[in-house]
């Protein structure tokens, strides 16, 4: 064996141990500050990591943006809805005065609320954009009352870590951190445009989240549950999406 | 000799062994070095996966706006007649293809991160060893209108390159590899990330000043068809040249020395 290649080995020894460490400490750290997805198993858990970690990173605090009344979308699409179910006819009969919105796990005191017990906290209204993983997108005025009021109103408990969300629509549900759940943008959106959030478009209350593509904006909105592990949920991916092949994280 | 990639004196074609004239058909290396050998079919594996996977995610919705925003209920810039993999987007055809985003979205993704990371690679390395200087930038007098066109128009008459050319690139050829690094790669990432509501919250000038967040998409799909282009210009050249010796080249390194000293002494000189 010749010098240099000698030398070569301990080098490439070298780099390749301080890597791995370097590797450990990194998952270590992101494991800690909360930067690893509840999807990260799997062959494309690397690129999921990496996209969460640093859109955690970049934009913990960052508002998305908000536009001009003169660009909200005169036709804004509301996609397609499953066919509502029986209990969905009923309540929408009723003019959704029986419709729920319950909150339990890891708060102080679980709560039920109607829609109007909603709309009597302090509403927030914002212009900004829906768009949807598929491509296409809308911008809309959106009214309701950030999810963080409720949170406070319910007193999270500090070792919360994520909420998990309901729609009444079968299998339908998903997750957010608390960075996203406390962010001022997200809303508990009963109103769309200056009225009534309309069925389409997920009435009478959707979760919107506009930092995160349509799929994470659950429409029909009946349940949300505070935890700090999402292991104990569906299949422990985090939320549907993953569980039908797409991400948990969806900022992109 | 053994190729190092670490090396800068072996850096490409800039060495040429001095035993070049002696036999014609003698394999030395190293046409590329290892470094660029790596990087290249990384980033050939990454590109064909944003490739599929790119086109998946736009069969979901085959239609391109200007602006910020476009939907099915709106006006379109234009839009490709395919089937689409949703039922509510009116393609004209009566039949959908299967849902294929959220594979695709996550290899999109993920491979987009593998090639950063490798474009970075390549790119500290490309100025620490002076590849690009060597190897990329074309010399002051091959950039004149006489020498550029000429060279042209060897190439439209598809003129088969000199030996030389196996051993540097020649101007064309360099124009199309620095547009590709320095234009077309970055600009994909841009206006890629400029398509993310998370990322462009935290940089909002990323997506305004291209005109809004559809424009973003449309040029996308702009520039992915320029690479695409690329692409294909380059595996024809490819196989124009000598598809089995280039794929050598590009896969060993080892190339085969220019038949004699005087064709290696111009190739010195344009480098």
């Amino acid at each position: 064996m010749s010098k240099i290649s000698r030398r070569k080995l301990i080098t490439t020894g070298l780099v390749a141990t301080a890597g791995v460490a370097g590797l450990g400490v990194a998952a270590g750290l992101a494991e800690k500050y909360g930067l690893i997805p509840p999807d990260h198993r799997g062959i494309y858990g690397l690129g999921e990591t990496l996209t969460y970690a640093s859109q955690r990173l970049l934009t913990r605090h960052s508002l998305a943006r908000e536009f001009s009344r003169s660009q909200i979308s005169k036709r804004p699409f509301p996609n397609e809805v499953e066919p509502p179910t029986d209990e969905f006819k009923r309540l929408q009969a009723g003019r959704f005065a029986d419709w729920r919105l319950s909150v339990n796990g890891m708060v102080a005191r679980p709560a039920s609320f109607s829609i109007d017990q909603i709309k009597s906290y302090p509403s927030h209204t914002q212009i900004t954009m829906l768009q949807c993983e598929e491509g296409w997108s809308y911008i809309a005025e959106w009214t309701g009352v950030p999810l963080s009021h409720v949170l406070d109103v319910v007193g999270v408990l500090p070792q919360a870590r994520y909420v998990v969300y309901f729609s009444i629509e079968p299998d339908t549900w998903e997750s957010i951190d608390m960075a996203d759940a406390l962010h001022p943008q997200t809303l508990l959106t009963y109103g769309m445009n200056g009225d009534e959030l309309p069925v389409g478009h997920g009435g009478p209350l959707r979760l919107r989240l506009p930092r995160q593509v349509g799929y994470k904006n659950v429409k029909f909105l009946t349940h949300l549950t505070v935890t700090d592990n999402l292991k104990t949920f569906g299949k422990g991916l985090g939320s549907a999406a993953p569980e039908g092949g797409y991400a948990w994280y969806a900022g992109i | 000799m053994r190729a190092t990639w670490y090396h800068p004196r072996v850096g490409d074609s800039a060495c040429l062994p001095s035993a070049a004239s002696a036999v014609s058909t003698t394999m030395v290396d190293s046409r590329h070095s290892a470094l660029v050998r790596i990087t290249h079919w990384i980033t050939t594996l990454c590109f064909l996966a944003l490739l599929v996977s790119g086109t998946e995610i736009v069969i979901s919705h085959p239609r391109f706006y200007w602006g910020e925003v476009g939907n099915d209920l709106t006006p379109t810039l234009f839009k490709l007649h395919i089937p689409a993999s949703r039922h509510l987007v009116p393609t004209g055809y009566g039949y959908i293809l299967p849902d294929a985003n959220g594979w695709s979205r996550y290899l999109h993704f993920q491979s987009a991160w593998i090639v950063i990371f490798t474009g970075i690679l390549y790119a500290i390395f490309g100025l620490l060893t002076g590849h690009f200087r060597k190897n990329l930038l074309p010399g002051r007098a091959d950039l004149s209108w006489r020498a550029l066109s000429k060279s042209i128009a060897g190439h439209l008459r598809f003129q088969r390159p000199s030996e030389a050319e196996a051993w540097s690139y020649n101007v064309p050829q360099r124009l199309s590899y620095l547009f590709v690094v320095f234009v077309l790669f970055p600009l994909v990432i841009w206006t890629g990330l400029a398509m993310s509501p998370a990322f462009v919250s935290a940089f909002p000038a990323t997506v305004n000043v291209l005109g809004g967040q559809q424009s973003a998409r449309t040029l996308h799909f702009f520039v992915s068809l320029a690479l695409v282009l690329f692409l294909l210009v380059h595996v024809g050249m490819v196989w124009f040249a000598g598809f089995k010796s280039r794929m050598r080249a590009m896969i060993t390194g080892r190339a085969a020395t220019p038949g004699t000293a005087t064709t290696a002494g111009t190739t010195m000189e344009r480098i």
